[in-house]
């Protein structure tokens, strides 16, 4: 997983799909990124940051009990223990110092399940800058502690009411806020899509993740890797950062979508938000509404390089239903004392499935538990009375 | 060398007569009767007429066009749909689609483009293909015979604005500011400094779009230009229940600002 051309292609998707108005801000971007990765002092602020306010590195956790009733041994990257609940915080530390760097004072960001929005306001918060937050007013309705935490840490929650209502919109509405306000503002995007250099960027932002793990695996299990590597997928980002550590290991890579926005699964090439990808879509291109119980993967589309690890072949992408999820939000609760957020329940429920039927016995796997369930426990709640 | 095609030729002898350009735009499929409002919009002066083909998720459009989109879509529009009743339309001026790319791609570029020359389609707009992605498009249209209108924005430098007049057919669309389209209570300055960059680098007929709301704003606006693009606040009178004759007149009210009387 290494860095896409000019062109910012990963095989055949990416690219840079967006309005001429977009074009200067987006070379600015890649040309920041560039400039910023490559340079030491910006490494070392970057980790020094989500060391010493993020709490990294996350600890990877044996799961005894639940290893004992699946019969393969499971290793879950903790980054529900990160500052702000989940893995986004990776991302947005590294995208706030960026656009500090680049002069930018005003933040803007989409968000689904909330975190993202939660994330960003708290490195705005952290860096002293205006943060607007775009979030669907069903996902506004069904994440309502996220939006409370957000208005907490100083940030405008802007509820959009168009389409589906959820982060496929939200997306649209940063986007034309961005068109607007380009000049002043950095928009800070969630996840492993969108133009180049965002799929790249969210990437390597978020590839500590896996960095981290596969050291952490290899500790403890005498120097080998995992079996597994598996990670939930909505846009794609802890997965991409989970798989960007263990791509180059012989580890079976396994991305887990909702049944209800499996881009991947039921979904065709296309192009939304700036990119070429998978996609749901209608024989004539009408992007199709995702339907999840969970607002982070309650997407229609999926990340470029995604697309182009399945389709090379090198990932697969698997799928979990609603029903299963709730079974395995309560299983890792009861068995192991974590309450996961309901993005990575996909995950476990996909692992709960296939250790019964494909995972050779006594197997090890490495999932990545991206976000803990605090803000999903409400509506859990209500589903399950 | 290519040619001009009908749009670039129509818009070329409207600014030889020393008149300036009126480009009204149509949501296709918006109302029982758009076709109608497509012929008012002709008969009511247009030099040429843009069709927007409603896609799910417009990012360069505001609340109106949003609004118009969504409505066709509602009423079950589709792509071909709009084609085939264009097809049967003698508007008796050049038509100019406007849509998003993944429409374009979901179709395949030569059969879109293929489709918009049945249809009598004479250029296209798709506003989220820039200059980096726009070869393979470019190339099938080209073959065609269909126009590809490239927009300019208030930030495009200098040498991407040349490469920009060099590779757009029809017209340039210079957006009249950043931003999304939606009408305005004033006319943003960047639209004058970019309509007078585009004139200096370039002899193809300059169009300023964008947040034009009246016939005041149309004048303005063509001052520096060849002409203007009308769309939000003539669907608005469409989404307010509004026809033919209300859209008819609006147009035959920027016709007369445009033409000094
Ligand atoms: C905890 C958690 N995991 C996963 C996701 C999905 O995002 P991604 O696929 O980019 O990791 C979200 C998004 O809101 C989330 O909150």
């Amino acid at each position: 997983m290494g860095a896409p051309g000019a062109d910012g292609r990963f095989g055949e998707f990416g690219g840079r799909f967006i309005p001429e108005s977009l074009v200067p801000a987006c070379l600015e971007l890649d040309e920041a990124f560039t400039a910023a990765w490559g340079d030491d002092e910006f490494r070392a602020e970057y980790a020094a940051i989500l060391r010493d306010y993020a709490g990294r590195p996350t600890p990877v956790t044996e799961c005894h009990r639940l290893s004992a009733q699946l019969g393969v041994r499971v290793l879950l990257k903790r980054e529900d223990l990160a500052h702000t609940g989940s893995h986004k915080i990776n991302n947005v530390v590294g995208q706030a110092l960026l656009a500090r760097r680049m002069g930018k004072h005003r933040v803007i960001a989409e968000t689904g399940a909330g975190q993202h929005g939660v994330a960003t306001a708290t490195a705005c918060a952290l860096f002293g800058l205006d943060c607007v937050v775009y979030m669907g007013e069903v996902d506004v309705e069904r994440q309502a502690l996220n939006v409370f935490r957000m208005r907490l840490l100083g940030a405008e929650v802007r509820p959009v009411g168009s389409g589906s209502r959820t982060l496929k919109d939200a997306i649209n509405e940063a986007m034309r806020d961005w068109v607007a306000s380009v000049e002043s503002t950095h928009y800070c995007l969630g996840s492993v899509m969108g133009p180049h250099p965002y799929p790249w960027m969210v990437r390597e932002f978020q590839r500590i993740v896996g960095d981290e793990a596969r050291e952490q695996c290899r500790r403890l299990l005498d120097g080998s890797d995992p079996d597994y590597v598996v990670a939930c997928v909505g846009g794609g980002s802890n997965a991409a950062g989970t798989f960007a550590g263990f791509v180059e290991t012989k580890a079976k890579l396994v991305g887990v979508e909702p049944a209800g926005g499996a881009a991947l699964g039921h979904g065709v090439p296309g192009v939304v938000h700036g990119s070429k990808s998978f996609l749901l879509q209608d024989e004539h291109g009408q992007v199709l509404e995702a339907h999840s119980v969970s607002a982070g993967l309650d997407y229609p589309g999926v990340g470029p390089e995604h697309a182009h690890l399945a389709s090379i072949g090198r990932a697969t992408y698997v799928q979990a239903a609603d029903a299963e999820v709730l079974d395995a939000f309560q299983l890792l609760s009861r068995t192991e004392g974590i309450i996961p957020a309901l993005e990575p329940a996909h995950a476990i429920a996909w692992l709960v499935r296939a250790a019964a039927t494909e995972i050779p016995l006594g197997s090890t796997v490495l999932l990545t538990l991206s976000g803990r369930g605090d803000k999903d426990a409400q509506q859990v709640m209500e589903m399950l009375s | 060398m290519v040619e001009p095609g009908s749009l670039e030729s129509r818009l070329r002898a409207v600014r030889a007569k020393g008149r300036k350009a009126l480009v009204p735009y149509v949501s296709g499929g918006i109302s029982d009767d758009w076709l109608d409002v497509v012929r008012a919009a002709a008969d009511a002066g247009a030099d040429a007429i843009e069709i927007g083909i409603p896609f799910s998720d417009p990012v360069m459009d505001g609340p109106t066009i949003q609004a118009a989109s969504q409505r066709s879509l509602d009423r079950g529009t589709t792509p071909v749909g709009i084609f085939g009743a264009l097809a049967d339309l003698d508007a008796g001026v050049p038509l100019v689609a406007m849509t998003y790319y993944n429409l374009v791609f979901r179709a395949g570029h030569r059969r879109f483009a293929r489709s918009l020359v049945d249809a009598g389609v004479a250029g296209a707009i798709v506003p989220d293909l820039c200059l980096e992605e726009l070869g393979d498009w470019e190339r099938a249209a080209v073959d065609a015979g269909i126009e590809t209108v490239l927009l300019a924005a208030p930030v495009t430098p200098d040498d991407r604005l040349a490469e920009l007049c060099r590779r757009s057919r029809g017209f340039i669309y210079g957006v009249s500011v950043m931003g999304v389209t939606g009408e305005r209570q004033a006319l943003a300055t960047s639209a004058g400094i970019l309509a007078k960059r585009l004139k200096a680098v370039t002899d193809k007929p300059v169009i300023v779009g964008f947040g034009i709301s009246g016939p005041a704003q149309a004048i303005e606006a063509a001052t520096e230009s060849d002409g203007v693009v009308v769309a939000s606040a003539l669907m608005r009178l469409v989404l307010d229940g509004g026809g033919p004759t209300e859209v008819g007149a609006s147009v035959a009210a920027l016709r007369r600002a445009l033409d000094g009387g």
